[in-house]
């Protein structure tokens, strides 16, 4: 029946049929006068979606013959998309106005972006699995370049642009390697077809393609190399929306493949991406070191988060991905509530990503350095900061899993990245008196999600929102 | 009362918040506000805090005052002491309306300061009465925060080396600790403390790559935890953090530092080390004895040659700490009795060490010893207090000091007579690096011009040094006080320890002598 079908997908029919509304409605209307009010309305629209998702728990649902998946795991990670993304745009407007560069397409970008990730974490099929992430894609290359007048920004568009464009091409070359070999797209097909393994070499090869593929998306280490260029060339709040959305998105992808096309061989795939993870993990501590621009050290310090995420999804159990969607949905706020006080940091009305331009930052605007404070020690995993029983949570997996090595690797990389964390607070903190001063005023909504953000690192630590126990329903429909 | 314990921990806790939200402004009189809020608090903490000491049966040896709630991920809030615990959570409620006393001339963001101190003393409280092992981590790490921003902020000149330093030794120690916890959590099922006492680690040998590592799994975890606990100890050769960190730390800081958050790492071996890995323990007590040795030793003639008295104190208490860690692993009676009264020994006269070291630097603004010189003629009750302190720490008999160092060696000589022996040689040095100190400083002509003007101790000084004076000769003539508490508990720890020892296959206990 199509219309079960579609009832499926009503969501994201709904936003798709929403940014062709806004893009038409904009173009006749005012241009990028209407963009502030499109962006409340994306925001809105996309809460109440959010809200929608979450509260309607049913069965799991498949639609168009396996090819997309509406189970437990997929709306946790939409609602976890919908939600970031929602708030991302929120705290984006202040500042793109500002920099005049708040255009009226760029509501209607991250929405394409978010259809696109909708799509690919209910993915049940390659083809879907590539329709999705090239949505997503390509609406996240225009928005890497969206000031085309700035050079920084360009670069990071096209250098995103070129290297994403490869591993879509490894991406697709797996896929149809999988394809001829297992003779169906479906990922139910695939795995019926596996067996019990062993796994067959051309299979392994696909595999293999399309892991190349997702580690790219994932930033992870061998493939991380675009992130912190196009991190730091796009604006602020597209760099936001890089760390938050599109990597929750990538990830519950990755395992979506992982799991449900090849998850009775978990021994093929588990020293893979353990490897990834460890690489990530330390190239991530390491050359987060050097910086000193806020938003390059970000991007290592997404790096290295998403090998802690990895580390998750190396054990193959249901324990291990509840731990991947825990440790994301921790990751995606501290990350929101970082970059709102990123975007607001400014000097003279310009601006500023220089870390050292916090320097005594505390004796100025205290309840602020605070904030940032705990965010930091959350994202160092310092308990009892929230940040660290996402750490806990993932290296409880790799033990339970058999990978202790890799947790006892996760644990020192984490003390080496704490370092870049601590010298921030450092800054803030026991700098010497300067007059390189930030301004003081901070527009009310990003003050107020970061406020959120850094409230929510301490007081989680009660029952984390009830996020574990989602996550462990939603584990629980992805590996049975 | 099942929730004495959370009441006593967050208490501090609370009152930070109120200071935080209600106290707004930086004149002298919020200034003043700052100060008593806290000082009242940690006085109400310790007044809270004697009904427990009041109330508990030293005839038990199990946990009391047990409060457990569901927590998230299947672990549990659960908060109690026993016989071990208890004096370590008096010595922390003790010894905070000091700290706070200690801290009244401070003018630099006082208020954050109190803050600072109050958090810690909540994060310090909780790790004696955790008892659930993350719920212990968690206490135990997140004391790393507020001491990194105490010494950075409020520090010396070179704390920025120093901060970092300290943060990133203990957390590497500490991450170690985490991942055996979580090994622990997979093997045992719990994560819960006296069901994990109970539960027998296999000590079974494993074999790696050709070599093979006795004792196994319990052999592994042993050395994580020692990783941790070793640096918060801090044992030779990883104690390089402390003089760095005590030398740039305020007074205060100090004292919390060296009286409080030491203990934390003898109080984890008493916990954790001991009766969850008594095989490992077995097996790798002989190196724990000889690096205390070492540290006795080493460090006592290094703070022979320090010319900065923090520096010199900071040393000592290494080799201090270095008695604690050889008594518990002995693993008799008089030996783990003596580490025991020996840390709380040492967090009254280290703590008032260092209250020594502030009252003078106060006045004078430096540390170094050769700045000194007949103190003795302008601050005669300075010079009383300061001498008792340095008799405690050499550990003439009459002060507590004597007592911890005594039946530490009366332990280790029933175990290792030639580790005994060395430990001994550290009585005669610290007498040696601690009188010297204290005839520097205090003895000889005022000679040096701008001492001339020096004031003895004010009433404030002086009140927080009485108390500190009181318990140093209180535990000094009547030990009991404290052994009659930690008695039972000692004891059913050590017969555990025996038993899981004899129930072992008898290869492993060959392979490890």
């Amino acid at each position: 029946m199509i219309s079960d079908d579609l009832s499926v997908v009503l969501p994201e029919i709904i936003l798709s049929v929403y940014a062709m509304l806004a893009l038409v409605g904009a173009v006749y209307t005012g241009k990028d006068k209407a963009a502030p009010m499109l962006v409340w309305t994306t925001s809105a629209l996309m809460l109440a979606l959010a809200v929608w998702i979450g509260l309607t728990a049913g069965p799991t649902e498949t639609a168009f013959g396996g090819a997309l998946i509406d189970d437990g795991f997929a709306r946790f990670a939409k609602v976890v998309v919908l939600a970031s993304a929602a708030l991302v745009m929120l705290m984006s407007q202040d500042y793109m106005r500002r920099q005049k560069t708040l255009l009226f397409e760029f509501p209607v970008l991250i929405t394409l972006a978010v259809v696109g990730m909708m799509l690919m974490v209910s993915a049940g099929d390659l083809m879907t699995l590539y329709m999705g992430l090239e949505l997503q894609s390509l609406a996240l290359y225009v928005v890497a370049a969206i000031r085309r007048d700035n050079l920084k920004s360009t670069e990071a568009g096209l250098k995103y642009f070129v290297l994403g464009a490869l591993s879509s091409g490894l991406l697709l070359y797996g896929a149809s390697l999988t394809y001829g070999y297992s003779g169906t797209t479906l990922f139910a097909g695939i795995l019926a077809s596996i067996g019990d393994g062993p796994i067959g070499i051309g299979l392994l090869f696909g595999l293999v393609f399309m892991i190349t593929g997702l580690a790219f998306k994932v930033s992870a280490v061998p493939f991380h190399m675009w992130t912190p260029d196009v991190y730091e060339g796009a604006p602020t709040p597209v760099t936001a929306f890089f760390a938050t959305a599109p990597k929750m998105a990538a990830m519950a992808l990755f395992a979506r493949v992982l799991f449900d096309a090849f998850g009775s061989v978990p021994g093929d795939w588990g020293q893979v991406i353990a490897v990834l993870s460890l690489l990530s993990m330390f190239l991530g501590a390491f050359a987060g070191i050097g910086q000193r621009n806020f938003k390059r050290l970000m991007a290592y310090s997404s790096i290295a988060h998403m090998g802690f995420a990895l580390m998750g999804l190396v054990a193959g159990t249901a324990l291990g991905v509840q731990a991947m969607l825990v440790y994301m949905a921790i990751y995606v706020t501290m990350s929101i509530g970082t970059f709102a006080f990123i975007m607001g940091m400014q000097k003279d009305g310009q601006p500023v990503v220089d870390i050292r331009s916090l320097n005594m930052y505390a004796s100025v605007e205290p309840l602020k350095a605070l904030a940032l404070m705990m965010l930091l020690f959350s994202l160092a995993g310092v308990p009892p900061f929230v940040g660290f029983f996402g750490k806990f949570y993932v290296i409880k997996a790799a033990v339970d899993g058999g990978y202790v090595w890799l947790a006892v690797a996760g644990v020192i990389a984490s003390v080496i990245s704490a370092f870049y964390y601590l010298r921030i607070v450092f800054y803030m903190y026991f700098g010497e008196e300067g007059d390189r001063r930030l301004d003081g005023t901070m527009p009310p909504v990003m003050w107020g999600i970061m406020m959120v953000a850094s409230f929510a690192m301490i007081v989680g630590v009660v029952n984390l929102f009830g996020v574990e126990g989602l996550a462990l329903a939603a584990a629980q429909t992805l590996v049975n | 009362m099942d929730n004495l314990l959370s009441i006593i921990t967050f208490t501090p806790l609370i009152a930070a918040l109120i200071l935080g939200v209600f106290l707004k402004g930086d004149s002298p009189s919020d200034q003043a506000n700052a100060k008593w809020v806290a000082l009242i608090a940690t006085t109400a903490t310790f007044l809270i805090s004697l009904f427990v000491l009041f109330e508990f049966d030293p005839s038990d040896a199990g946990f009391q005052f047990v409060e457990d709630r569901s927590w998230l991920l299947g672990l549990r809030y659960k908060m109690g002491v026993d016989g071990i615990s208890i004096l370590f959570v008096m010595l922390t409620t003790f010894l905070m309306p000091i700290t706070i006393g200690a801290c009244w001339t401070v003018t630099h963001r006082v208020k954050e300061y109190m803050i600072a101190f109050l958090v810690l003393e909540t994060l310090m409280l909780g790790v004696f009465c955790a008892l659930d092992l993350v719920l212990f981590y968690l206490f135990f790490e997140g004391g790393l925060i507020p001491m990194f921003l105490i010494i950075g902020i409020w520090g010396g000149k070179d704390r920025i080396y120093a901060t970092f330093k300290f943060f990133l030794y203990t957390f590497l120690g500490s991450v170690l600790m985490l991942v055996a916890m979580v090994a622990m959590y997979m093997d045992a099922g719990t994560t819960d403390i006296p069901t994990l006492l109970a539960h027998q680690f296999s000590a079974g040998d494993i074999v790696i790559g050709g070599k093979t590592i006795v004792g196994g799994m319990q052999t592994f975890l042993w050395f994580a935890f020692l990783a941790s606990f070793a640096v918060k100890m801090p044992m030779w050769p990883v104690h390089t953090w402390l003089p760095d960190a005590h030398v740039q730390a305020p007074t205060a800081g100090s004292v919390v530092l060296a009286a409080i958050m030491l203990k934390m790492g003898g109080y984890g071996f008493l916990r954790f080390s001991l009766p969850m890995f008594p095989v490992a323990s077995d097996i790798w007590a002989p190196l724990i004895f000889w690096m205390s040795a070492i540290a006795i030793v080493y460090t006592s003639l290094v703070a022979l040659a320090q010319q900065d008295m923090k520096k010199l104190i900071a040393y000592s208490s290494v080799a201090h700490m270095g008695y604690v860690t050889m008594g518990i692993f002995a693993a008799n009676q008089q030996g783990v009795d003596g580490a025991i009264f020996q840390m709380l020994s040492h967090g009254f006269v280290s703590g008032a060490l260092f209250l020594c070291v502030g009252v003078i630097y106060d006045r004078m603004h430096t540390r170094e010893i050769d700045a000194y010189g007949g103190l003795v003629n302008r601050m005669p009750a300075y010079a009383l207090v300061f001498m008792l302190f340095t008799m405690a720490n050499v550990g003439l008999p009459g002060t507590s000091g004597f007592i911890g160092e005594f039946l530490t060696l009366a332990g280790i000589f029933q175990v290792n007579t030639w580790v005994a022996a060395v430990a001994a040689t550290g009585v005669i040095l610290s007498a040696a690096y601690a009188l010297w100190l204290y005839r520097r400083v205090v003895f000889g002509d005022l000679i040096k011009e701008s001492l001339r003007t020096i004031t003895d101790m004010n009433l404030r000084e002086r009140a927080i040094f009485a108390p500190l004076v009181a318990m140093t000769l209180l535990l000094g003539v009547y030990p009991s006080l404290v052994t009659d508490i930690i008695g039972p508990s000692v004891e059913a720890l050590l017969s555990n320890y025996q038993m899981a020892l004899a129930e072992t296959p008898v290869s492993t206990q060959l392979a490890g002598n």
